[in-house]
């Protein structure tokens, strides 16, 4: 019988620790989850981190602070700027979403109808999401100007008033008008993402909805309205955290001004931490922010969690 | 349940006309199929019964009421889409109830009449359903429920089976016939499948690039198809055409490619000489040793027939036989139509000699 080759015995060479490790599942695993960590890390944790710290500090620019615990905090609660801009962050956020909200829908709603020249209104529609921020704002300061106005400059010219309105000046209408502003920011985003989310709907839908009796209106509430609200959720979540987290506009426009009436927590932190040079008191303002904004997300979260008709089926 | 009288219906889509004047008187309580193959206007059609589209001239009537500029909810018909376009959000009871919800009927009402559609279409146990949660199939139910639940005047059908798969989609036949016997509405049903036509109809309405070809009862288009379009469109496989001409000399005959002499019952009047399509259907084939040579390419048995493709003067035909001949590619056999059997088309114009 012949002997078939011998097979040749594998030298069992040891292989270095270091390409054994390389052929490891779990270690190559990590291996390739470094860089996304370093990158959150870095990017997220590590500022949070230091904002936290920093409100537990006195730290003011150009000094080493040392730990206070919750001094920061305690004297916010007794600051009534403060509570001012808590009270103006919320006015700003609650009317800006709403009314942001119901004009993008609005244009959605419109611009899912065949209409002429509808790209060309699709891309108007979008010019102010387009703009930088600090432009924008630039021009709405001017709209705004207490002599320059071109809002009072017509009204004045058509005969309606008599003198120019004061839009910076006094608290409530500078609230108004930064309001306004951030809704004119604003729209876009809601409508555009609303627009998308109407054009996953099935016109088939509306046809046997057709079919079956259902009046605009009635179609709209109940199929519009439902198949829309996973997008609304989400839309809404966004709206809310960036308007309540606003900064861009209001340093232009206002500064916070006049009396502090536009004041709103980001700004109050700016203020206080870079310009005032208070960085641990900044620090608690922003960290005061937290409790809202996680709040806000909670309640997407749980408005978010998909309804029964949008899971799968099981049997 | 009332009756639907279409005349002269033309549609257009910008200076594009889809449909060319379509006629079709349908009586109360029957089943009426348009079938033709994609873009000869059928759904359109339909759509334009239902009020999703507007009729370019023409009027359509259900009932005595003309109702070009009814709008669809008031038009009391229920339609049935290909893709069942059942509320996602809703679960099969809220979706087969939701039209009598918008008219404002009461929950006990909405819920009896729901109940008994479940009943009829055995959806009972899915009431609580989403439409996520069911198959094709139940969906298909679900959405025939939504129609039956309205007792409208009459019932749309737009290729409802053509997302099921083939045993689903026999089942379903059975099912939707079964429920017109039943319910006895007036029923328009839209699909491309020559087999659903022919299964379910009571009267076929053959469509091809915006005209009616013809109508008749299944079996008068099967047996009597008054062009070469409707020859071959009934019937599957589909029917034989051979290119050829009518000689009379005694007994007339058709002479096919390379001289193949195929025998014809009678010649019509004045055809001698004249370019004909020969048409025989697969199923009228026999082997005799006075049939016309044949050499055979390709056997496809199925079981309960045989398909058997074979040459004949150069040209390609299929013949069914139900026994079961020893046949091999290669083999030549003696291939025979039966001549009472047997359709002759003018070539020109394609009409029924």
């Amino acid at each position: 019988m012949a002997v078939l080759a011998e097979p040749v015995a594998a030298p069992l060479k040891r292989s270095s620790l270091w390409s054994r490790a390389f052929e490891s599942r779990h270690f190559l695993g990590a291996m390739f989850m470094v860089p996304a960590i370093a990158i959150l890390i870095l990017f997220l944790a590590y500022p949070l981190a230091l904002g936290f710290w920093l409100g537990m500090t006195d730290t003011k620019i150009g000094g080493v602070g040392r730990y206070i615990g919750f001094a920061n905090f305690i004297s916010l609660s007794k600051d009534s700027v403060f509570w001012l801009s808590v009270f103006n962050t919320i006015f700003y956020t609650v009317f800006a979403s709403i009314v942001k909200f119901a004009i993008g829908l609005y244009l959605a709603l419109l611009l899912n109808e065949r209409l002429p020249f509808k790209s060309m209104v699709r891309a108007i529609v979008l010019l102010p999401f387009v703009v930088p921020t600090v432009l924008s704002a630039i021009a709405f300061w001017w709209i705004y100007d207490s002599q320059f106005s071109i809002i009072s400059w017509v009204l004045i010219k058509a005969g309606l008033l008599t003198h120019y309105i004061d839009f910076l000046g006094d608290p409530w209408n500078a609230r108004w008008s930064v309001v306004l502003a951030n809704i004119w920011r604003g729209v876009p985003f809601v409508a555009i993402t609303l627009l998308a989310g109407l054009q996953t709907i099935s016109p088939s839908l509306y046809e046997a909805a057709n079919l079956d009796g259902a009046t605009n209106l009635q179609r709209f509430r109940h199929i519009t309205l439902p198949m829309l609200s996973p997008i609304i959720a989400v839309v809404m979540t966004f709206s809310v955290l960036m308007t309540f987290t606003d900064f861009q506009l209001i340093y232009t426009i206002t500064r916070g001004g006049p009396i502090n009436a536009t004041h709103l927590m980001a700004t109050l932190s700016f203020q206080r931490a870079i310009t005032g040079g208070n960085l641990g008191e900044g620090a608690a303002i922003s960290n005061a922010m937290i409790p809202f904004l996680v709040a806000a997300i909670l309640l997407s979260f749980f408005g978010l969690q998909r309804s029964r008709w949008q899971q799968g089926g099981r049997d | 349940m009332s009756s639907v009288q279409i005349r002269d219906v033309r549609k257009s889509f910008g200076n594009f006309e889809v449909l060319h004047g379509v006629s079709i008187p349908i009586e109360d309580g029957q089943f009426v199929v348009l079938v033709g193959p994609s873009g000869c206007g059928k759904s359109t059609l339909l759509r334009m019964l239902a009020g999703l589209e507007n009729i370019t001239s023409g009027t359509i009537s259900i009932g005595d009421r003309v109702v070009n500029n009814v709008q669809p909810k008031e038009r009391d018909i229920a339609m049935v889409f290909q893709n069942y376009a059942l509320y996602p959000h809703m679960t099969v009871g809220e979706n087969m109830g939701f039209s009598l919800k918008l008219r404002n009927a009461g929950s006990d009402e909405i819920n009896k009449r729901v109940k008994r559609a479940a009943e009829i279409l055995a959806l009972s146990p899915l009431l609580e359903r989403y439409p996520r949660q069911l198959s094709g199939g139940q969906r298909q139910r679900v959405a025939m429920g939504r129609a039956i639940v309205r007792d409208p005047q009459v019932f749309l059908f737009d290729e409802p089976l053509s997302n099921l798969d083939a045993k689903l989609r026999v089942a379903m036949r059975t099912e939707i016939k079964e429920l017109h016997q039943r319910l006895k509405t007036t029923t328009v049903y839209v699909t491309h499948d020559q087999i659903e036509a022919m299964t379910m109809a009571d009267k076929i309405v053959v469509m091809h690039d915006g005209i009616v070809e013809q109508m008749g009862t299944p079996l008068e288009l099967y047996d009597k198809p008054e062009n070469q379009f409707v020859a071959g469109f009934i019937g599957s496989p589909a029917m034989n055409f051979l290119k050829g001409h009518v000689r009379v000399n005694g007994v007339a005959t058709f002479e096919g490619p390379n001289g193949v002499k195929l025998p014809l019952k009678s010649a019509p009047a004045g055809s001698d000489g004249k370019p004909v399509v020969y048409g025989v259907r697969p199923e009228h084939f026999t082997i005799a040793d006075d049939g016309a040579d044949a050499e055979i390419v390709v056997v496809e048995p199925t079981g309960s027939e045989t398909q058997v493709f074979a040459k004949v003067g150069g040209e390609q035909v299929v013949a069914v036989f139900r026994e079961r001949h020893q046949f091999n590619p290669g083999d030549r056999v003696k291939l025979k139509p039966d001549p009472t059997l047997v359709h002759l088309f003018d070539e020109a114009t394609g009409k029924r000699m």
